[in-house]
């Protein structure tokens, strides 16, 4: 391997140097359909599960065949992506904020062979490659964080829980089954840079064990201050340890019954690791939406305290979900998101139909709020 | 393959793409190089990623060390630093950097613009991805230090392109699709988005905030890039005048001509469409209703949810009064609970050069934020802090009632002295002449 300069000289890191150009602009990219109609579109149908029309003022119409993308995704995938838009859609694609990838096409004709392309198209193991489908009332593609593949703070993996979940809830991101759209989305620890705090269904990674100390790098490595003050619970106070060579370390001492288990301190301090394989695992949320429609948006609620890491295919965390999406299906209304199906009909019979168990856990104990949380009326269901 | 992966193999099986099948297809096309690249990271890159995710598996924890400063000159974000814990046995991800690359608004690409930035990170780096990250960019996903600068140096001059944003500064702004291919943008999210990209690129690249700032562009109520829940600044397209009706439309619902919500409901049979069942009575106001056959609706009473037009697109659509309602300060749980955005701003127009939300509205709340913010501390919690009256203060807004659920139901109000007749300063011997002691 020879470098290869890509005429940046090191010695003179200003010559030539461009910055804050910012992004491409988008309209660049537009294919022209989108280019000509832009801001001019009358109304959406979506044909079947997957594949969308768009009419505009002008008659034109735009087909959108939507498929299931995984955020992880090699240069091979994404030229591979190239050679079907260069085949079906003159050399234009996109994503979409869940990760799906959505090819356009100018007419109706060109919409079937498309599809055939997309789903013919499978991995050497046997998965789909590009399955069609995420639209409607049904469920779409999970957004997700790093996990294992790249994260320093992970309580579980991203990828995997994301691959095992989508595959029990395959023939739901291909039918419109559901009573309203069902998103699903993980992230792998309470960082949540994956913001899955309202979504339907939320899959969160947490640690449950409190940072470990290494004192000796803590006193090398740590500014202690900001470790302290990173702490939300202010269970971290300065103290001093005796070395290994009989001098005086200074480190921190945490009060173990105070720690909410946030990582915070970790991420300020790297001499504070709180990852375990026992104390690790995952929570349940759900009932959270973003959307303004009919009610308010609504943050996910903890259905699940925790279930362990079961790599790699997290049978119970699969299987739980499966459990609620099925209870949500059957029972829930025509157009109701599964948060306002559990408030209408409660949460004491949320828990009875989605078969969970309640336990002292849910129960909010965390500053000011968790008191409006608390029954206060003599309204319940028996 | 270098490392045998009993566990990852499992995840290849099943319809959804395997990611474990993605990576060995990469790892493959590394290996044999039909193109003779000049790899500038190790060539089993791929190889040792699966290895040490292998490991991960089997340990149940993650083999990443924490960050690590590393950069490119000039800029404090868009380069996070990540080292392997198990450099002598996962070698080819010793050093395993990721880049932030702004992506385009609406996610929008030519194919010709892809293959560019896929030779740039196959030639440079692991050839990984993510197609995008949480916040839009277009994610790297592993090179080592020396090739940094490198990378920078071609994406700029060749590719016309920046990095994004981490750390303590302005996240790469993102946006729904909007008005490119949706008929309920109420502005024009993709514009917006690039111009305050553009306007801001100092916040972008260099941290001067206390913590990390977002912006989100949604086009309607409907909320797709979720600005609402987690953005310190939410944008979110609106209307102040009636929704625009087609009697006719509303008719060919009625009969069953077109199916209502675009569709989305075809895998089930839910029965013939009822609007008074599926619309009428679902809106929150309850300002529909039915007469002599037409649909009326008191669009004074109207709460603009979108419900009524997302089932009947054909029939209802947005008014033609448009602007942006300003939600501030939402954010994921890290530190103190999770925060929705609260209304700030009831309604502005979002034209160009959006003169009145930069100067109104954005640069008062940095230059407030940047001022009383803690370290780490994000708008909302500053707002939870002092309160959202001294945010309404800072920018100079009215208070209104469209800004609160409810009023307080506590009465300690904190008067200011300014707003006590006659101040605070008294003569306790003038009290006592009316008042023994």
């Amino acid at each position: 391997m020879a470098f290869i300069s890509s005429g940046y000289n090191p010695d003179k890191p200003m010559e030539d140097r461009i910055t804050d150009i910012g992004p491409r602009k988008y309209d660049e990219f537009y294919p022209p359909v989108i280019a000509n109609n832009k801001g001019k579109w009358l109304y959406h149908e979506i044909l079947k599960p997957g594949v969308l029309v768009h009419v505009a003022e002008s008659g034109d119409k735009v087909f959108t065949v939507r498929c299931g993308g995984v955020r992880l995704m090699s240069t091979t995938h994404i030229l591979e992506i190239c050679d079907i838009a260069e085949k079906h859609c003159d050399g234009y694609v996109r994503w979409t904020t869940r990760n799906n990838i959505e090819f356009m096409v100018d007419s109706e004709d060109k919409v079937e062979p498309l599809v055939q392309d997309l789903e013919s198209r499978k991995f050497a193991a046997g998965s789909y490659k590009f399955p069609v489908g995420g639209t409607g009332a049904g469920v779409t593609n999970i957004i997700h964080t790093q996990g294992w593949v790249h994260c320093h703070t992970p309580a579980t993996d991203a990828s995997g829980p994301v691959k095992a979940t989508m595959d029990a809830l395959f023939d739901d991101f291909k039918d419109h089954r559901l009573p309203a759209q069902l998103r699903v989305s993980l992230a792998c620890c309470l960082n949540m840079c994956g913001a899955v705090h309202c979504s339907d269904i939320a899959i969160l990674g947490y640690h449950r064990k409190p940072p470990m100390l290494d004192h000796e790098y803590l006193d090398k490595m740590c500014e202690i201050p900001l470790a302290i003050a990173a702490c939300p619970t202010a269970a971290i106070k300065p103290t001093k340890i005796d070395g290994a060579d009989g001098g005086k370390l200074k480190s921190v001492a945490v009060k173990n019954e105070r720690c909410m288990f946030c990582g915070n301190c970790y991420t300020m301090c790297p001499a504070m690791p709180l990852a375990d394989q026992e104390g690790d695992g995952i929570v349940l949320m759900a009932g959270g939406k973003v959307s303004n429609r009919i009610s308010a948006p609504k943050f996910s609620k903890v259905v699940v305290a925790f279930i362990p890491n079961e790599p790699p295919l997290w049978p119970t965390t699969v299987a739980t979900i499966k459990k609620m999406v099925e209870a949500y299906a059957k029972d829930a209304n025509k157009y109701e998101r599964l948060g306002e199906w559990a408030e209408r009909i409660g949460w004491e019979r949320f828990f009875e139909k989605c078969e969970l168990d309640f336990t002292h856990h849910l129960i909010d104990d965390f500053r000011d709020p968790a008191y409006f949380t608390w029954r206060q009326t003599s309204q319940f269901k028996f | 393959m270098k490392h045998e992966t009993p566990l990852l193999d499992q995840l290849e099986s099943g319809p959804w793409p395997s990611f474990v099948s993605d990576l060995k297809q990469q790892a493959e096309k590394r290996a044999k190089n039909e193109e003779g690249i000049d790899f500038q990271i190790p060539q089993d890159v791929v190889e040792d990623l699966l290895g040490v995710l292998e490991l991960s598996f089997k340990d149940g924890e993650t083999h990443w060390k924490h960050g690590g400063i590393v950069g490119v000159f000039g800029y404090g974000g868009g380069v996070i630093g990540r080292y392997c814990d198990q450099p002598e046995q996962f070698p080819g991800v010793a050093h395993f950097h990721t880049m932030r690359v702004n992506h385009p608004g609406g996610k929008f690409y030519t194919t010709k613009y892809l293959r560019e930035l896929c030779e740039l990170w196959d030639l440079r780096g692991s050839g990984l991805t993510n197609m995008h990250g949480s916040t839009g960019d277009i994610i790297f996903l592993g090179t080592t230090t020396p090739q940094l600068e490198e990378i920078f140096y071609e994406m700029t001059h060749k590719h016309n392109q920046d990095l994004g944003g981490s750390g303590s500064n302005l996240r790469t702004p993102s946006d729904c699709i909007g008005q490119a291919r949706c008929e309920w943008a109420c502005y024009d999210t993709q514009a917006i988005c690039y111009d305050f990209t553009q306007e801001y690129q100092d916040e972008l690249h260099r941290p001067a905030f206390p913590y990390k700032f977002k912006f989100k562009f949604d086009g309607c109520p409907n909320c797709c890039v979720a600005s609402i829940a987690r953005s310190d600044l939410s944008f979110i397209g609106t209307w102040r005048d009636d929704i625009k009706m087609d009697q006719e439309a509303v008719q060919a619902y009625i009969g069953g001509e077109i199916p209502p919500n675009g569709g989305s409901h075809s895998g089930r049979d839910w029965g013939p469409f009822d609007i008074n069942k599926e619309v009428i009575n679902l809106c929150p106001t309850q300002c529909m209703w039915m007469e002599d056959g037409k649909l009326m609706i008191d669009n004074k009473e109207c709460t603009r949810c979108m419900h009524c037009i997302n089932v009947m697109p054909r029939a209802l659509r947005i008014g033609d009064d448009r602007g942006v309602t300003i939600m501030a300060g939402a954010k994921a749980p890290i530190l103190d609970g999770a925060q929705m955005g609260s209304l700030i701003v009831p309604f502005m127009r979002a034209e160009p050069p959006y003169t009145e939300i930069k100067e109104k509205v954005i640069e008062p709340i940095w230059d407030w934020w940047m001022e009383e913010g803690k370290n780490r501390e994000r708008l909302g919690e500053l707002m939870k802090r002092q309160g959202l009256q001294r945010l309404l203060e800072v920018c100079g807004f009215d208070p209104d009632p469209r800004m609160v659920q409810e009023p307080r139901s506590n009465p300690y109000i904190f008067w200011k002295e300014d707003e006590v007749e006659g101040g605070w300063e008294r003569d306790v011997d003038k009290f006592r002449e009316k008042h023994q002691r």
